[in-house]
């Protein structure tokens, strides 16, 4: 299930606000498209992202993917337990593998992105 | 089989070197040396003559079986080129000696066949001047892209972008990069297999540096518009770019110099018989047409009236040195020794039984495989395993069940545009009896796909190692043996 | 000669099955306008005549009878083992080991070679190899570069008058700076004109031991002061002595490069060479070239693999870390055929040899008259030696007479017309060193 509680972005990202952070992560279809997932170069904290700004790669054994950011802001943190385990973003995409949290993003281009069910049929097409 | 070091005994010796015959001692201090000495292993030499032997056997060349791995050109390499690069005087030349007006006549053969080497690609391929430099076919690419780079800045143009078709090998969008420029992916239209000129048209332009194209490219096709595209780029100032890594197709049937392309690279490795050394070392000559050969490597081979030759250094407008040296020399020896053997009818006969190869297997094969492009190929061709998908076996599994069966899988999941691609060159030394064999277990696994995947999936069971798991490989980072 | 197996009349059913009735059908793509406008090439040789046609160009090259050159490049034994082995078609006809399960011999070849890259350098990690030690360094300053977020590289003056240029070359159209020290003659690097010339945009040092000069040198006080300042430290090695000398591990250094061409491989006059890439844990994701990995198949059999692929140019395409794809993986086989014949007593002894004789060479040039060995500082194998006169001519004139006593300094700095670098490895006699002596003593008489 896609959760709804948070909105998409078209390169498969996911935004998810709480308070004034927003928290940022890639969506089911994207690690299962990857596949197994054995690094991740996280974004440095303090570093300001532009909307679509690169923000981190992702690397499979057969494959890298850079991360764009869905929304501008300031990175305030990382998250760091995927040094050691990547493989967390494949098995909980959602929660435990998120990636990076930015302050300061501006709310119309939250208005921009993708809801769960409009994400969900975006990915049917491909 | 262990790693060789498990294997080692302290204090054994596998070579014995002269005893001092100097009164000398070494006369460095303390602080410059190492504290305890590296832990190399300790063998005899039948003990490391039986790891490296049982290592080979681990091994497939193309010595061992067919080897029809797409884009690589896994021909069969002559023996007697070894012989000839292993010639005493070739062999053993010091490369600073031709840089001293005293040491060229010591070298003066190894001389020759540079000259000659760059002359005889010079005739095949129509462009005016080689560079023998280039240590490698990407490194050819970096070099031809810095040529165009100092051919814009010596004029002034203000050029930002290379723009590449999607279906091309990574080494060129990576060896455009290096070189500085923004790197464009053009699409291919996948009806005719060629590069989509209009949508070339919509995005070049004054910031365009150059055009890149394989030809025929990696789908095995070649590109019958390319005089438009040529004229297109150059109303820009834009320079072509040809990726020479599939002129083992073309050889005597089309030289990219008379179709107007600036620069191009020969990967000698491929098109002219040396062996790929598991890896390498290749070679990646670079050639370009006369407003270009000012900015070439320094430096050049220069024959002289009296049939001397010499290099010449001299070159205010090069791009300087992109090698230590006058290139992989060993390698350029072979390739011009194969080219001396083969002569005018060889090379014709190399590319017209390369086609006939290609076009005869994927006759054979067209039925049980998808064909994406069903057309005369050139020397590849593409399938994709997309029915067998259906029954849950992925071209990987073709290629793991292929192993089974004495063959070297072709190259898959490359281009990345056909999805479950199988690409497979197979090269004009083999024989019918051979593609027949190769068509004919291609067909056997066809039908396994449908009867029973399961049993594809296990391959292969006939080799020491079975699918290692690479995501342990990457996450672990056992780069080194620590015991 | 031919290597085809086809004959006609295979041929004519062959094109048969593929529909079309003869070979002139397959390349009708090829529009007629660019057909070749020439093809002049001569016709082709049977094996005999090639063979022969060969031996009789080889006869061209004069041959020395006494050679000192080295300038990095070096006449080395190499065992007859070492030729033997890596002449299996088995290694030399197959390509890069995209399939695991034929290519386990290079594979393990590959890993084996990375385990003795680390253990003469002390380093965490090496790569599989790639083209040479000049391009070895330009992707280290890369790695420099991306690694500090800075874009200025400072070469000290020991560095390889080549590889030097070679960097020129690199970097000419991308926005990286180069600042040079001046070149100390036969002594270490300027401390102080290093510290002087590093600033904030500095993203590493290149220093390089022994360096061009042979002199030996322990950068271990260079790192520290580069590493507080954020700055990463390069070094170029000679892995003969690496056997022997500080290594780059032990005094810190951040990425170490060399030219393996001493490690079992012929000069070759210029290629294939080798290049040798060793790094810390820390930088190892930023190394270009390929690397091989030890894991285990589905069975749980050990098992050697490509590994971190995603970092190279067939996935990353322009935003690879190189764009290097075939390497030198031969070149790096016999590498490790000569390492593990050698073994730790015998690679050792090499360079032992070499510096002993070396020091025997600098004794019995100084004694003749008005030539001074240049021996402020201790060196390794290779040493200066200052002339009465322009190096270059009396070298050329000694060549004429088949000797080459050492490379005429004045080829690589201006400033340098009457200094000769001269190399001894373990391959040169007492009674070579001897007989060059008098050669340069009779030359220098005229």
């Amino acid at each position: 299930m896609t959760p709804a509680d948070r909105k998409y972005g078209k390169s498969h990202e996911w935004v998810k606000i709480d308070g004034d952070i927003a928290i940022i992560g890639i969506s089911d279809h994207a690690q299962e498209t990857l596949g197994d997932i054995t690094f991740v170069d996280l974004p440095t904290i303090g570093q300001t992202l532009e909307k679509g700004g690169e923000c981190g790669v992702i690397e499979s054994v057969k494959a890298a993917s850079d991360l764009y950011s869905p929304i501008s802001g300031d990175i305030t943190e990382v998250n760091t337990a995927l040094e050691e385990e990547p493989e967390i973003i494949n098995k909980d995409p959602y929660e435990g593998g998120w990636i990076l949290k930015i302050k300061g993003s501006k709310s119309e281009e939250l208005d921009e992105l993708l809801d769960s069910e409009s994400y969900d049929k975006s990915i049917q097409k491909e | 089989m262990s790693v060789i070091y498990k294997k080692s005994v302290k204090d054994r010796r596998g070579v014995k070197l002269p005893a001092p015959d100097v009164p000398a001692e070494p006369a460095i201090p303390e602080s410059c040396l190492r504290a305890e000495d590296a832990e190399l292993c300790e063998l005899s030499e039948l003990d490391v003559v039986r790891h490296f032997t049982e290592l080979s056997r681990k091994n497939f060349g193309v010595d061992t079986g067919f080897y029809p791995l797409g884009s690589c050109t896994m021909k069969y390499n002559p023996k007697i080129l070894e012989t000839i690069a292993n010639i005493p005087a070739f062999h053993d030349a010091h490369p600073f000696l031709p840089q001293f007006s005293g040491g060229s006549a010591h070298v003066q053969a190894n001389l020759e066949v540079l000259y000659n080497l760059e002359r005889a690609l010079s005739e095949i391929t129509g462009m005016k001047e080689f560079s023998l430099q280039p240590l490698a076919g990407a490194h050819g690419e970096l070099t031809g892209m810095m040529v165009i780079a100092a051919y814009h800045n010596d004029k002034g143009n203000k050029k930002t972008e290379v723009l590449i078709p999607d279906e091309a090998h990574g080494t060129n969008p990576s060896s455009a990069a290096i070189a500085g420029y923004e790197v464009k992916a053009v699409p291919t239209n996948m009806e005719t297999g060629m590069l989509d000129l209009d949508a070339l048209r919509s995005m070049i332009g004054d910031q365009t540096a150059a055009v890149m194209l394989t030809n025929p490219n990696t789908l095995g096709i070649f590109n019958s518009e390319i005089q438009e595209l040529v004229e297109i780029a150059h109303e820009y100032d834009a320079q072509v770019y040809y990726d020479g890594a599939n002129l083992n197709a073309v050889l005597g049937k089309f030289r990219p110099g008379d179709a107007g392309f600036d620069v191009m690279h020969v990967n000698l490795h491929k098109t002219f018989g040396t062996p790929h050394g598991g890896g390498g070392p290749g070679s990646g000559p670079v050639g370009v047409r006369e407003h270009l050969a000012d900015f070439l490597p320094i430096s050049r081979v220069v024959k002289h009236k009296n049939n001397d030759y010499s290099l010449d250094y001299g070159q205010p407008k090069s791009i300087g040195y992109i090698a230590p040296f006058y290139g992989n020399y060993a390698i350029c020896l072979q390739a011009y020794a194969y080219i001396v053997a083969l002569g005018k009818q060889g090379l014709i006969d190399v590319s017209e039984n390369a086609v006939l190869n290609a076009n005869y297997l994927m006759n054979l094969l067209k039925d049980d495989f998808d064909l994406p492009l069903d057309r005369a190929c050139m020397h590849e061709f593409v399938l994709s395993a997309k029915k067998q998908v259906e029954h849950g076996v992925r071209a990987l599994d073709i290629a793991k069940a292929l192993i089974d069966e004495g063959f070297h899988p072709p190259t898959v999941y490359f281009p990345l545009i056909v999805k479950e691609a199988l690409m497979i060159e197979p090269v004009e030394t083999e024989s019918r009896e051979t593609l027949d064999s190769f068509a004919a277990t291609m067909k056997k696994i066809a039908r396994m796909a449908e009867k029973d995947p399961e049993s594809l999936l296990a391959t292969p069971s006939t080799t020491s190692v079975c699918r290692p798991d690479e995501v342990k490989a990457a996450k672990d980072m056992d780069f080194s043996y620590k015991g | 000669m031919s290597y085809i197996a086809t004959t006609d009349a295979e041929r004519q059913e062959m094109l048969k099955i593929c529909g079309v009735s003869s070979v002139a059908d397959l390349f009708a793509d090829i529009p007629s306008d660019v057909a070749p406008k020439s093809f002049n090439l001569p016709e082709g040789k049977s094996e005999l005549d090639l063979h022969c046609h060969f031996r009789e160009l080889a006869g061209r090259n004069k041959p020395l009878t006494l050679n000192f050159f080295g300038g990095g490049f070096y006449d080395h034994f190499v065992p007859a083992a070492v030729d033997a082995l890596v002449s299996r078609s088995e290694f030399y006809t197959a390509y890069t080991p995209y399939q695991p399960e034929l290519s386990q011999g290079t594979l393990q070849a590959i890993y084996e070679y990375q385990t003795a890259i680390c253990r003469l350098t002390n380093m965490d990690v090496a790569n599989a190899s790639l083209y040479d030690g000049g391009t070895a360094l330009y992707e280290a300053c890369q790695m420099a570069i991306h690694a500090t977020r800075r874009n200025r590289i400072v070469i000290d003056g020991g560095l390889n008058p080549v590889y030097r240029k070679m960097l020129y070359s690199y970097t000419a159209n991308l926005h990286i700076n180069l600042a040079d020290c001046v070149p100390v003659i036969h002594g270490h690097c300027d401390r102080s004109y290093i510290m002087d010339t590093l600033d904030e945009s500095t993203a590493a040092v290149v220093l390089q031991n022994p360096n061009f000069f042979g002199v030996v040198d322990d950068h271990t006080d260079i790192v520290e002061y580069c590493h507080k300042h954020g700055i990463l430290v390069i070094q170029v090695i000679y892995p003969i002595a690496a056997a022997l000398l500080k290594t780059p591990g032990e005094m810190g250094v951040d990425i170490a490069v060399g030219e393996g061409q001493s490690l079992g491989l012929p000069l070759s006059f210029g290629g294939p060479y080798l290049g040798i890439m060793a790094t810390t844990k820390k930088q190892v994701r930023r190394m270009p070239g390929r690397i091989a990995g030890r894991t285990v198949d589905k069975k749980g059999r050990e098992a050697f693999v490509l590994t971190l692929q995603a970092r190279e140019q067939h996935i990353r395409r322009e935003k690879a870390t190189s764009n290097i794809c075939t390497n030198e993986a031969l070149c790096a086989l016999r590498a490790q055929i000569y390492l593990s014949l050698l073994g730790k007593n015998g690679l050792k002894e090499v360079a032992q040899l070499c510096a002993a004789k070396a020091e025997y060479a600098k004794q019995q040039l100084n004694k003749i008259k008005d030539v001074e060995v240049m021996r402020a500082s201790p060196t390794f194998n290779e040493f200066t030696v200052k002339l009465p006169r322009s190096a270059k001519e009396v070298v050329n004139a000694m060549l004429a007479k088949n000797v080459a006593p050492g490379l005429p300094l004045g080829r690589f700095y201006d400033d340098m017309d009457e200094y000769m670098l001269v190399a001894v490895t373990e391959k040169r006699t007492k009674a070579q060193i001897d007989q060059l002596a008098e050669a340069l003593e009779s030359e220098l008489c005229q």
